[in-house]
């Protein structure tokens, strides 16, 4: 609880004035609030005075005060409750700022649908906390201490009496609190997984049809489905609980100043008018006590999604480097790489950030890993499935930090560069080319969206794209993805490196991003991102040895015995094919099996 | 999924109609709960009328012992109130659960009815808020809705009774503030009903927003876009808060507004009662009653429009929910579905044309026909369609010209499942649920045995590299295969594919990100799969699809080419050309 308050306060803190407006409102609003008792009272007594002709009179006053206290109730809701609107909007603006700023290992951890959630009805338990949250403790307290004050003016006895119910009442609400706090935690991560059975579904639904796995995944949705519906009952248990209960103990206070009250009526102690005034008083504990129970319950329910949103905001980003820039970085030409004793492993893929089940450590993928690239070289790596090539790619534009060991760029740490200066140099094709849904200008000018159209037009070409988008009945306008159109994977393909030309980088890298793309639109592709990167130096990761066969150096990597990629081979196509190792072998099958196909 | 406008009543008694078969069948559940109501309600009725008892009868004759009686009578009443109050609650939370869990069930079942295409339009997010959030704020309906609302009306009746009876003429004066708040409470539904629209459509962009960027992240990092996306995230905020804004004031007017219609009938009551008890119709003890009433009068009538602020958010909830129970399956069993005589995998497009939309055909007039256990190749350039002309197979799209047959028979007379389960498929980019790897080839198929599972695994070569995962075959892989590359992914789907017994094997790009030594290990192990199999085999690689019986060749929709490899060789045509840009770098060096 303390916790959240701690990271909820300095969202309020923008707003001092407008809480400061409103809760003055508030207070003002509680003051006419309970004059009407007192009016009451003298209504009453006047009733036995036998003056029944002044009754209007105090029906006047009644009707005056309640205007009064309507009028601030106004702005005591528009303040405060506004409140929590604007600073929930800038805790949902940093939580998303934040999440831009979370490296690919956080989201190996953790599922999109989970995140969702947790941005959406955590977000809100949380600005529930901050509106109504804030708002009925303090309407409570002030009313709490106004009634009691003029409860004892009427009869501190009669008071004490009243209010004995008063401690049994706290006790109760820690307990209950407490439990229902626990409960729907759970009942929250259990919505979580919901979320994640749905959007895991709805992101395979081709796959979920052609496989008939409707049946399986209705198994699985179900199982969650029940266990939502059963962890929600447990806390029903407890939480409806609550109100009754409170009703019951007020109840039972009510009586008892009701009988004793009578008895000092009758002994002359007080007047009739006073009992009634006293009642009323009482009975205007009523609500504020209710919303003890309700604000409690809101205040559970925040605390525990602040816990669920601490999490992400706890997240850290790539460790940002010392701000030193160099003026003369820019200047040099190409730029040279070089993988120094790299150690680097995938984190687990536990779930909500827990250490992994087993705490084993994850296999590293490199380990004492070395590479050299000179400037303006085109570089290929290439190796059997999984044998770390793409994992040597991902590393120099800082998609993941190695664990030990150091990635240089002209020699220095990548970690050293600042972020945007790195990976302005950079041109990466990711291997699952993804697009935005937005016009395919925007996804192509996406690095740099003041490029002119030409550039644009340029790079399309270059990628050979610009063929398709003539075909295509908006051309650069047309939309791409979920508003849009589809396009095919080798489009994607060609958008996606024509996105990274146009940033005209000093280092280009291809994740294994051909292979979608049939041999001629591959060859087109190479020659004219040859042709592009003659001043560059390039990095192109692949399974096609045709594709990289122009390379001034060629990588084959390769696991060793401890499991650890290695570069097992290098030189030019020429050279390993000479030398006559493993890269030979695969060169040969594939000159074999063409030899065979020209019988 | 458009949050369109509904024409008010109308729409809302369409949907309590369309609601009616999810709460029907817990019927006793909520006779129960209103059972339990009333008997909470008349102990809370009580209160009041014990308390007039107590000033008329005991307090003003001065019997003390009588009072301290009806302190016993009080708590009992009390005791009673609490079980009624707590029964209640908890019934009907069991009721609500048990509606929303009904309800998310068909919501999920009715999304997996939806064809492919439809998942082309829906952004995940919005699907996944349909599912969760707006399921919950049906809850709200249902918990607080319904029953409360029972509640509130059955207290109203109860205090309107009593009242009557105690003082018909102050009673009337009592309820002539029913109209005004009526009238406050109607305009009030009319400013807040658009207002909830708007904050639906609000949240549900954000929402979507957020997934898109999630799920673009490394993209928009790489190219260091954060700050134009959170711009374009700014101006969502921002009407995300205006629209709450707007129902804030919607509140913060009403409430003070309802407020001064119970204190004017206060007044009246203080007022006028004040004269009758001058003329002696009225007791004091029966005055304070009233104005208890009064209290408790207005709460239930208060709290029907506060009812009304989550009742308006379920329905605008309910409203998408049932758009999407409502929408249409796309594709699906056909009245007269049924099965061919036979099954041998018999593959048959007659003139097709399709276009994902209008006017833009992929495909065109295709003619094919594949034989029981043939295998052919589709070949061609990107875009030409080879990928489509799969998921027609399969039926994941209709066709909008000719006809798709399997066995002889079309498909859109199949039963869909059935018809499906002839294929096997491996997607280019293939999925990975939340699972293990062995999860993943078995895939809910539970006629696949653990150990054919693991044999597929060993084939596909597979066990290979995941010796290398922690826990083997049985490692847990995160969201859409964690780790994994997309090579090793195809593997997997590879796999999944050879652990089947389907008649017809689809293989759309299933190798390309598998190295060649491994694709050589694969294409041994597909070989002796393919044996007995239909296969349609959709590769770039030509040395893929060399050994197929037959290579068909696609060109910007329609057939252009097909025969043998050979044959295709030496007609000279696209293939030809296909094939030499491929090989055309090896065969200088093998020459040289």
């Amino acid at each position: 609880m303390l916790d959240m308050w701690r990271r909820v306060l300095p969202y309020l803190a923008p707003y001092k004035r407008r809480l400061a407006v409103g809760f003055a409102a508030l207070v003002l609003c509680r003051v006419f609030y309970l004059v009407v008792p007192q009016v009451l009272e003298r209504a009453v007594d006047a009733l036995q005075a036998g003056a029944t002709g002044e009754m209007w009179t105090y029906g006047g006053f009644i009707v005056a005060a309640a205007g009064g206290s309507a009028v601030f109730r106004y702005f005591m809701r528009w303040y405060l409750i506004g409140v929590s609107r604007f600073a929930e909007y800038d805790l949902r603006r940093d939580f998303y700022l934040h999440l831009q700023r979370l490296p690919a290992a956080f989201y190996a951890r953790f599922r999109v649908g989970d995140i969702l959630s947790r941005g959406a009805q955590d977000m809100n338990a949380v600005r529930m906390v901050l509106g109504p949250g804030l708002m009925y403790p303090v309407e409570t307290v002030f009313t709490t201490v106004g009634c009691f004050a003029f409860m004892l003016a009427i009869s501190p006895r009669l008071t004490l009496v009243a209010l004995a119910v008063m401690p049994v009442v706290s006790i109760l609400m820690k307990i209950l609190g407490e439990k229902i706090f626990r409960r729907s935690e759970v009942v929250q991560a259990k919505m979580a997984d919901i979320s994640a059975v749905v959007q895991e579904n709805a992101a395979a639904a081709r796959l979920v049809r052609a496989f008939v796995q409707e049946d399986a995944q209705r198994k699985v949705f179900g199982k969650e489905n029940e266990a939502y519906a059963a962890r929600s009952m447990e806390l029903v248990a407890v939480s409806a609980a609550l109100f009754p209960l409170l009703l019951a103990l007020i109840g039972m206070g009510l009586a008892g100043s009701l009988v004793l009250g009578g008895r000092m009526v009758i002994g002359g102690a007080i007047s009739l008018g006073e009992l009634v005034a006293f009642l009323f008083y009482y009975g205007y504990l009523t609500w504020p006590m209710i919303a003890i129970g309700w604000v409690v319950n809101i205040h559970q329910r925040g605390a525990a999604s602040m816990k669920r949103l601490a999490v992400i905001f706890d997240a850290e980003p790539l460790p940002a480097p010392p701000a030193v820039p160099e003026a003369t970085y820019a200047d040099r030409p190409a730029a040279g790489i070089e993988f120094r004793d790299v150690r680097f492993a995938y984190p687990s893929a536990a779930r909500n950030g827990a250490a992994s089940s087993n705490g084993a450590e994850p296999r590293p993928v490199l380990s004492d890993f070395n590479l050299r690239i000179e400037p303006g070289q085109t570089v290929a790596l290439v190796g059997r499935t999984g044998s770390g090539k793409s994992t040597v790619a991902r590393l120099i534009p800082r998609i993941y930090d190695a664990q030990r060991g150091s990635i240089r760029i002209d020699g220095r740490d990548v970690r050293e560069i600042p972020l945007g200066e790195l990976r302005r140099d950079i041109g990466f094709v990711p291997q699952d080319s993804f697009l935005f849904s937005m016009t395919l200008r925007d996804n192509l000018a996406f690095g740099d969206d003041d490029a002119p159209p030409d550039e644009v037009h340029r790079v399309a070409e270059e990628a050979g794209l610009a063929g398709d988008i003539e075909e295509f009945a908006d051309g650069y306008e047309t939309m791409v993805g979920e508003r849009g159109i589809t396009l095919s994977g080798g489009q994607r393909q060609r958008a996606a490196i024509a996105r990274a030309l146009l940033l005209d980088s000093r280092i280009l890298v291809f994740d294994d991003v051909l292979s979608a793309v049939d041999s001629e639109t591959e060859s087109r592709i190479l020659g004219a991102v040859r042709r592009a990167s003659r001043d560059r130096t390039t990095v192109i990761v692949a399974h096609r040895l045709s594709t990289v066969k122009d390379a001034d150096v060629i990588y084959l990597l390769d696991a060793d015995e401890t499991g650890a990629t290695r570069v097992v081979e290098s030189g030019t196509h020429d050279d390993l094919v000479a030398a006559g190792g493993l890269y030979a072998g695969m060169y040969r099958r594939q000159m074999l099996e063409e030899e065979l196909s020209r019988l | 999924m458009s949050d369109r406008p509904s024409n008010g009543k109308d729409a809302g008694r369409g949907l309590l109609r369309r609601m009616l078969p999810y709460l029907l069948p817990y019927w006793p559940f909520v006779s129960l709960a209103v059972l339990l109501v009333l008997i909470g309600t008349a102990a809370q009725l009580a209160g009041p009328y014990l308390t007039r008892i107590a000033l008329d009868d005991y307090i003003a004759a001065g019997d003390m012992e009588g009072l301290v009686g009806l302190l016993g009578i009080y708590a009992v009443i009390l005791a009673v109130g609490f079980g009624g109050a707590y029964g209640q609650a908890w019934i009907v939370n069991l009721f609500g659960q048990r509606v929303m869990r009904d309800i998310r069930r068909d919501v999920f079942d009715h999304i997996q009815k939806l064809h492919t295409g439809w998942f082309d339009r829906h952004p995940i997010g919005k699907v996944v808020t349909r599912a969760t959030s707006d399921v919950d704020a049906l809850n709200e309906l249902l918990s607080s809705g319904v029953v409360m609302i029972i509640t509130d009306v059955v207290l109203l009746v109860g205090i309107m009774a009593v009242l009557i009876w105690m003082n018909p003429a102050l009673a009337l004066v009592t309820f002539g503030a029913v109209p005004a708040l009526f009238i406050a409470g109607w305009i009030f539904r009319r400013k807040i009903r658009p207002a909830f629209r708007r904050v639906r459509a609000a949240v549900a962009s954000v929402n979507a927003f957020i997934q898109e960027t999630l799920t673009g992240m490394e993209v928009l990092q790489l190219f260091r876009q954060e700050r134009r996306r959170a711009w374009e995230y700014r101006k969502l905020n921002r009407e995300h808060t205006d629209a709450h804004l707007d129902t804030v004031m919607c509140f913060s007017v009403f409430y003070p507004v309802v407020e001064m219609i119970t204190a004017i009938t206060v007044a009246l009551i203080v007022g006028y009662g004040g004269s009758r008890i001058g003329a002696g119709e009225l007791t004091v003890g029966a005055l304070v009653a009233f104005l208890m009433y009064s209290e408790m009068f207005f709460r239930p009538i208060r709290d029907l429009t506060e009812k009304f602020n989550i009742l308006q958010g379920a329905m605008a909830a309910s409203e998408r929910i049932v758009e999407l129970l409502d929408t249409e399956p796309g594709i699906g069993d056909a009245p007269a579905a049924r099965l061919p005589g036979h099954r041998h995998g018999a593959l048959r497009l007659d003139g097709v044309s399709f276009a994902y939309n209008e006017d833009e055909w992929v495909l065109r007039d295709i003619d094919l026909q594949i034989a029981p256990g043939e295998t052919v190749a589709l070949v061609g350039h990107t875009g030409s369609g080879k990928t489509t002309l799969a998921a027609l197979l399969l039926r994941l799209y209709d066709v909008q010209r000719g006809r798709v047959l399997v066995d002889g028979l079309d498909v859109r007379d199949w039963r869909v499942p059935e018809l499906r389960r002839q294929f096997s498929m491996v997607q280019q980019d293939v999925h990975l649920f939340s699972g293990t790897v062995l999860d993943n080839i078995r895939l809910g198929d539970e006629t696949i045995t653990e150990e054919d599972a693991r044999r597929a695994a060993e084939a596909a070569e597979v066990t290979a590299w995941a010796r290398n995962l922690p826990d083997g075959l049985d490692t847990q892989l995160g969201e859409r295969g964690g780790g994994l590359s997309q090579g090793q992914r195809q593997l997997v789907g590879i796999a999944r594919a050879m652990a089947r017994t389907s008649r017809v094997l689809v293989l759309d790009e299933a190798t390309s990100s598998v190295d060649t030594e491994t694709e050589r290990a694969v294409q041994t192990a597909l070989g002796r799969v393919i044996e007995n199999r239909t296969s349609l085999v959709i590769a770039h690689r030509l040395s893929t699809v060399r050994g197929a019986d037959r290579i068909v060749v696609l060109h910007r929709g329609r057939i252009r080419e097909t025969g043998t490899h050979e044959e295709l060789l030496a007609a000279g045509g696209i293939y030809r050309r296909l094939y030499e840009l491929q090989f055309a770098e090896e065969a200088v060096l093998a020459a040289g």
